[in-house]
């Protein structure tokens, strides 16, 4: 990781103003707090030693960690192996692997109609379909971005901040500004009746719905990816294109033969990223379409949630085992993002 | 001689050395004006959707400005009438307000002079309309529904966990950048273990976690869960390394405690970094969305995200208000992006997260 300062200059006198103001507004009750804790801190210092004084600093981190992550892992298979509908543990009855038996029970896995928990498998379905459209054209539009962002163009910072500006907004405001757009009598639809088309109702077609849920995540994210390929355009050495310069060497050969094979690293952690974020696809998609029509965009995540506390049988268990089965999956990808990360770093 | 300028223009590079025009710098704006389009068109059709009246929303196909049709007040009529233009049969058109409509029939007055009226046919007569911004679709949801409670609720969400991310989050990178003790190397990776577990995969056992501590539907059951970022920790310990040693080496000899050193000499120094993690926080917070649909049940403690998301399900014919609700909710994003989209890039590009 390169260091922040570069981060730290700003550029215009607006943005320093609002800038220092934030900063301050956020640091003093802070500050406040901080003043307070120094006598309490002094005597502890004093009790256990200078050297000591880590663990302390590391505690409160920790103590969140330890309670929100670590112990829920744990708690999390417990629920995996144990039935009923009771939150505590210590109420519900083990059942060994019965859960992940009643979610892996089908006739056919290439068909979610044949399974027992069949929302499970058509969340597993549209996950996958949905990753595959995603984050190919995630990757595809977002390297062409980053390309031509990379050219030497005017008003590149610019461009830059269009592309970025959705990366910003929730995922409830991007589902709400498209199902607006979307909707029967919406601009999309004024545009295709104008052109003499007929009206389409994008939301009660299976395709169309998952097409959109694809648009509308590729529009809010592609900014991010951008930016990391643009980083890595960036981080390429200037004279190698010099180089091809003076020997007049074609743009599309430079792009193949120097750009390309430059990139790849950084690809290589955008496609991996962008596996890991599609598999935990949720909320743009379900308040976009709620998962409909039927079933149609339900997504894993989504099967997750409803099956713990939305239906009427509140299934922890079940969910906690689902939850099991999709972690495993990330964190194969992780240890995948993990060796692409290495490899750019050699 | 006009294009010839222009190409030379849009062909110059960033140092002034001129150079012909090639066609795929020619491709490459047309791209990138396309993308502004697709970037920022839906967002300026959301906002100036939300100034539109609830009957403007129903057209089909709708206008790009907010009209509405004009209202005047007549005398010795008790309502606003609406105005229409309406075509005579002599031929002549007037403006005309309508008192009322009986089947096919419209019985219409003459706002300049009320003594006069007239019977027309409907179709005879079109709406007066002028652009008119609908300020009641942000003004009435304020007093129909509890908006100011879901803005004061994400605010304080957003606020406090913020300023307890920083206090932690500095506090354990300080830890770990400045001291040298066992278990070091296993705390780092605990953090980094942390950066692999979603939310998303242990969502049942921290709505456990947060049940036996007796914080369901309150907002601290959004704020403490995520208060401690993986994140945040990294970006931080990053830039205290960078810092000096022989700095707190001195204030070391001076008697100053280890508490004194962090907050009075370390935080200061570490401020851009804080910064940047701030702007983070905040856009992580403000925008939550599947946590708190979890683990908040009751109206009165939800966010803007969770509001608008269940408006959305029962206002399905009130689009003014939702539009107009999604509007607010956007801007304080839209504030951070025309002031701080700086920081966050950089942010992003030293950490690769967001």
């Amino acid at each position: 990781m390169p260091d922040i300062p570069s981060a730290i200059r700003p550029e215009r006198g607006i943005a320093i103003g609002a800038f220092s103001r934030l900063g301050q507004s956020a640091v003093l009750p802070v500050g406040v707090a901080l003043r307070l804790l120094d006598p309490p801190m002094r005597w502890i210092q004093r009790m256990i030693g200078a050297r000591q004084m880590a663990y302390v600093f590391l505690l409160p981190n920790f103590v969140f960690f330890g309670l929100f992550v670590f112990l829920p892992i744990g708690i999390n298979i417990v629920f995996s192996v144990t039935g009923g509908t009771a939150l505590f543990p210590s109420q519900r009855p083990y059942v060994g692997g019965d859960q992940f038996a009643y979610l892996f029970d089908c006739g056919s896995y290439l068909d979610p109609a044949s399974c027992r928990e069949d929302h499970f498998w058509r969340g597993v379905a549209n996950t996958a379909k949905f990753i595959v459209f995603q984050v190919t054209a995630m990757v595809l539009i977002s390297l062409v971005t980053a390309l031509v962002l990379n050219m030497k163009i005017r008003g590149r910072g610019f461009f830059r901040a269009v592309y970025f500006f959705p990366v910003l907004l929730s995922p409830v405001v991007v589902a709400l500004i498209w199902k607006w757009i979307l909707q029967r009598d919406g601009l999309l639809n004024a545009a295709i009746t104008t052109l003499g088309g007929q009206k389409i109702l994008f939301f009660v077609d299976p395709s169309w719905a998952m097409f959109w849920a694809v648009f509308v995540s590729v529009w809010a994210h592609m900014g991010f990816y951008t930016l990391i390929l643009l980083a890595g355009l960036q981080a390429i050495p200037a004279d190698l294109y010099e180089a091809a310069e003076m020997d007049a060497t074609p743009r599309w050969r430079v792009l193949i033969r120097i750009t390309l094979p430059l990139l790849w690293p950084n690809m290589i952690v955008v496609i991996v990223l962008a596996l890991i974020k599609g598999a935990q696809t949720f909320d743009e998609v379900f308040v976009l379409t709620g998962g409909g029509p039927g079933t149609a965009t339900l997504m894993v995540v989504q099967y997750i949630y409803e099956t713990a506390f939305s239906s009427q049988v509140q299934n922890f268990g079940l969910a906690a085992a689902a939850s099991v089965v999709l972690g495993v999956v990330l964190f194969v990808l992780t240890l995948l993002q993990f060796a692409a990360a290495r490899r750019k770093e050699v | 001689m006009a294009t010839m300028r222009l190409s030379s223009l849009l062909g110059q590079r960033r140092n002034g050395q001129g150079r012909p025009l090639h066609w795929t710098d020619v491709a490459a704006y047309v791209y990138l004006a396309f993308g502004v389009v697709l970037m920022f068109g839906p967002v300026l059709w959301l906002v100036l959707s939300s100034f539109k009246t609830q009957s403007a929303l129903l057209e089909f196909p709708p206008s790009l400005l907010p009209f509405a049709q004009v209202e005047v007040t007549v005398p010795d009529q008790p309502q606003k009438l609406p105005l229409f233009r309406v075509t005579l049969p002599d031929g002549t058109t007037r403006e005309l307000a309508q008192i009322r409509r009986v089947g096919l029939m419209a019985q219409m007055v003459d706002p300049a002079d009320p003594s006069q009226q007239f019977r027309v046919a409907i179709d005879k007569r079109g709406p007066v309309r002028r652009i008119a911004l609908a300020t009641e679709n942000y003004s009435e949801p304020l007093q129909r529904f509890a908006f100011l409670r879901f803005l004061s609720n994400s605010v304080f969400v957003t606020v406090v966990a913020t300023l307890i991310t920083l206090l932690i989050n500095s506090m354990a990178s300080y830890g770990l950048a400045i001291y040298q003790f066992p278990g070091k190397q296993a705390a780092t990776l605990a953090v980094i273990g942390t950066l692999m577990i979603p939310m998303t995969i242990i969502l049942v056992p921290v709505y456990l976690v947060v049940t036996e501590l007796g914080l369901t539907n309150s907002l601290w059951a959004v704020i403490l869960p995520g208060a401690a970022t993986p994140t945040g920790v990294f970006l931080l310990r990053q830039y205290m390394l960078t810092l000096p040693k022989d700095l707190i080496e001195a204030a070391r000899m001076d008697k100053a405690s280890e508490w004194q050193i962090y907050w009075r000499i370390v935080m200061p120094l570490t401020l851009p970094a804080l910064a940047v993690l701030a702007i983070f926080s905040i856009m992580w917070r403000w925008n939550e969305f599947l946590w708190p649909l979890a683990v908040l049940t009751k109206t009165e403690v939800y966010t803007l995200q969770i509001a608008l998301n269940a408006f959305q399900g029962e206002l399905q014919t009130q689009w003014h208000y939702l539009l107009a609700m999604t509007v607010v909710t956007l801007i304080p994003v839209a504030l951070v992006f025309v002031f701080l989209q700086r920081f966050i890039t950089t942010g992003i590009g030293s950490t690769g997260m967001k």
